[in-house]
């Protein structure tokens, strides 16, 4: 079906679908996935277009998501293109893993459909699943809709495998409220993706001809340096990641930045959030602008590398600044990406009073009125002196 | 050794050292302890296989004495991931060569998949990941370096410690006999996935040992090789005497080396007569502490399971019914 749509034709189709045809229109070689909902429509769709022979790839039906991390990792060591997908529980039971490919520098691409995790079981959307694995060395990225699934999905590929990065790659959407929603995309078609995506040239691989040793073990004496050599490469892969972006931006007239910005220009109160609640906060912020009140919003679409310059410019001259975490870090007083922005801007001589909210959690809905009462809420809070290292939006009892 | 018609179930019984390949895969300078078995049940193991493989290993003293960065005992491409997932891993190995034949992409001849990993990482961590690996029917061979214990980290019980054995983790007491349980029968659970093929082996009969690779790696799907691996520093024994140790374990009953081909068993190597089993368990300072009852239960226990496995091999009957489907497309 993806071979048949033409550049520039926008159809309608849910989001998970649009993302395997990226995965599809991107050659991956090697899937291995467990079910988990709400990453299941993505990976369904792909086993079929596998079965079909419309993708030439081997599909591994893993008995676990540990083992489809591994699995991934030995795919990608010989030299396949390698796509996996999961949610919550499953990327907590890849968290071992998930390191080791980082650290191994093998190009994995993964879409998180993000969820919250259990306890209680909930199958809903919320950044927990993604925050608990903050630290894990690849490159994260959030999108907000299905047309930015897609793309992010496309180009997550030639990121990861370019040699000056070499490191796996996930793309965040959150579940359900994007996931499953359907929306009109643009598929671009094989030629145009083939021209934008060559082939992948393994860096290193096993193979017999030229022996190498993976997965070595370090003694103090090199483990550090390892780890340095791990962090200056996450950091480095900023400058590939946005000529990425701006290569797809000319392709497709479709512009990405590691902040994007929302009427911004004079706001003295600015929102941040990322993933598919930014549309929401649009709303929000215009309804806002239309009675005059200058306040704008902030979305970081990459997560790590960290993009503090960006950041940084992104909120300079506003007073006020609202950060809004999909997740908790449980007797904290930062959550995630409260923390990570509290942390860029303070050591600037001017800066802004920062304040964070918890919005969402466990698929909550929130709708534009939620952001407008919480920037009441904040403006309130912000001239009095903060009551609470943060607040809880909306929490009952 | 496809000329030796393996492949087709052809008996190969002419054993000369000179045919051995000389080539070395798995080299000296390693960390392994003196009088290591696994040592030298790894050396023939990788003989066995040829230099045309590709061997995903498990965390544990294999991988842990070979591959201290920035050296390796390795000239195989060899890939250390973690400790339960060396399975999953070979699987993602066997995929990828898949679909990098299909393409055109690989050059040269598709090289074997070896997974290895200790009788921790086998039979209780990585016990989820190498049933999926096999029930999948990936084209691999999965190597289990059985030393009874987790040695690596300082010679705690697993699941196929056998029974009355001290460990770090089953300390014998006033209360306790050393390890309570019998050993897992994992060879026993690997037949039960219907796999194509399955042995036990030893480095005391390092040619039964070499053609059993050979076989397990010739057969198309997933095939299973138990090894038992002698550990001096944890069995407690006297470094010279790990071959002999092996070699008593198979002529006590205690190990015997059988294979399963498509669910047939037969024993590779007969003992007419088997031997007490305290001619075993004596040199071992693990079992020091067993008293007579024990040793009695032991001996009753290895006869009645060797006795089970004469039946299993004079059957007539398989213990599956292979599963040959048709190709689709």
């Amino acid at each position: 079906m993806a071979q048949k749509m033409t550049a520039g034709k926008r159809v309608g189709m849910e989001v998970s679908i649009a993302v395997s045809y990226a995965v599809q229109l991107a050659r991956a070689e090697a899937i291995a996935a467990y079910p988990i909902t709400p990453q299941t429509h993505i990976v369904e769709h792909l086993s079929t277009l596998v079965a079909n022979g419309e993708l030439e790839a081997e599909f591994i039906t893993v008995e676990s998501e540990h083992s489809a991390m591994s699995a991934s990792v030995g795919s990608a060591a010989t030299g396949a293109r390698t796509y996996t997908a999961t949610s919550s529980q499953g990327l907590a039971l890849m968290h071992e893993i998930l390191f080791i490919a980082s650290a191994m520098r093998l190009p994995i691409v993964m879409t998180v459909a993000n969820r919250a995790l259990s306890g209680p079981l909930s199958i809903w959307n919320d950044h927990g699943d993604i925050m608990a694995e903050r630290d894990i060395g690849w490159i994260q990225i959030f999108v907000e809709n299905g047309q930015e699934a897609f793309d992010h999905s496309v180009m997550a590929f030639k990121i990861a495998e370019d040699h000056r990065v070499l490191l796996p790659t996930i793309v965040n959407l959150d579940g359900f409220i994007l996931s499953h929603v359907v929306e009109a995309h643009e598929i671009l078609d094989q030629e145009t993706v083939d021209r934008f995506l060559p082939p992948l040239k393994p860096y290193h691989r096993l193979d017999p001809q030229k022996p190498v040793t993976m997965g070595a073990f370090a003694m103090p004496e090199l483990y550090t340096e390892v780890k340095m050599a791990h962090q200056v490469a996450l950091t480095n892969s900023y400058d590939t990641i946005t000529e990425v972006w701006r290569e797809w931006g000319a392709l497709t007239g479709r512009h990405y930045s590691p902040v994007e910005r929302y009427r911004t220009e004079g706001a003295k109160v600015l929102l941040l959030i990322m993933g598919s609640l930014g549309e929401v906060a649009e709303v929000a912020v215009d309804d806002m602008q239309a009675k005059g009140e200058a306040v704008g919003l902030v979305k970081p679409r990459l997560w790590r590398p960290f993009p503090f310059t960006d950041l940084r410019a992104a909120v300079a001259g506003c007073d006020l600044l609202i950060v809004c975490d999909r997740a908790l870090s449980l007797g904290g007083g930062a959550n995630p990406v409260l923390a990570e922005v509290r942390s860029a801007l303070y050591p600037l001589a001017q800066r802004p009073q920062v304040l964070g909210y918890t919005i969402g959690l466990g698929g909550r809905d929130v709708q534009p009125d939620d952001f407008i009462k919480l920037v009441q809420h904040a403006q309130a809070e912000a001239k009095q002196g903060p009551s609470q290292e943060f607040y809880l939006y909306g929490v009952r009892g | 050794m496809e000329k030796f018609g393996f492949a087709q179930g052809t008996k190969f019984d002419t054993y000369a050292s000179r045919m051995m390949p000389r080539e070395e895969y798995f080299t000296s300078g390693h960390r392994a302890c003196q009088g290591c078995g696994e040592a030298l049940a790894v050396r023939w193991v990788c003989k066995a296989i040829g230099k045309d493989a590709i061997i995903a290993h498990a965390t544990g003293c294999m991988e842990i004495v070979s591959s201290a960065m920035p050296q390796t005992s390795w000239l195989h491409p060899w890939i250390h991931v973690a400790f339960e997932n060396t399975s999953a891993v070979a699987a993602g190995v066997d995929a990828a060569l898949n679909v990098l034949e299909r393409k055109g992409k690989l050059t040269g001849r598709r090289p074997a998949v070896v997974a290895m990993g200790g009788d921790g990482g086998t039979s209780d961590i990585g016990l989820q990941a190498l049933s999926g690996a096999l029930e999948r029917g990936h084209n691999f061979t999965y190597v289990c370096w059985d030393n009874e214990a987790y040695m690596n980290t300082g010679i705690q019980r697993s699941s196929a410690t056998p029974y009355g054995a001290m460990t770090t983790t089953s300390p014998p007491g006033k209360k306790s006999i050393g390890q309570k349980t019998w050993k897992k029968d994992m060879v026993a659970i690997a037949v039960a996935h219907n796999i194509p093929y399955v042995a036990t082996a030893s480095p005391a009969y390092l040619f039964d040992l070499y053609f059993k690779i050979r076989k397990a790696i010739e057969t198309p799907g997933p095939a299973y090789v138990h090894v038992l691996s002698v550990c001096p520093t944890g069995w407690r024994s006297a470094t010279e005497l790990s071959v002999r140790l092996a070699r008593l374990a198979t002529e006590t009953g205690v190990f015997p080396l059988f294979e399963v081909v498509e669910g047939r068993h037969r024993l590779t190597v007969e003992v007419p007569k088997l031997r007490p089993v305290k001619d075993y368990l004596k040199p071992q300072g693990r079992f020091r502490h067993l008293r007579e009852p024990e040793v009695e239960f032991i001996q009753r226990q290895v006869l009645a399971n060797y006795d089970l496995l004469l039946k299993k091999c004079q059957s007539p009957f398989p213990e599956f019914a292979p599963i040959h489907p048709p190709q689709v497309g």
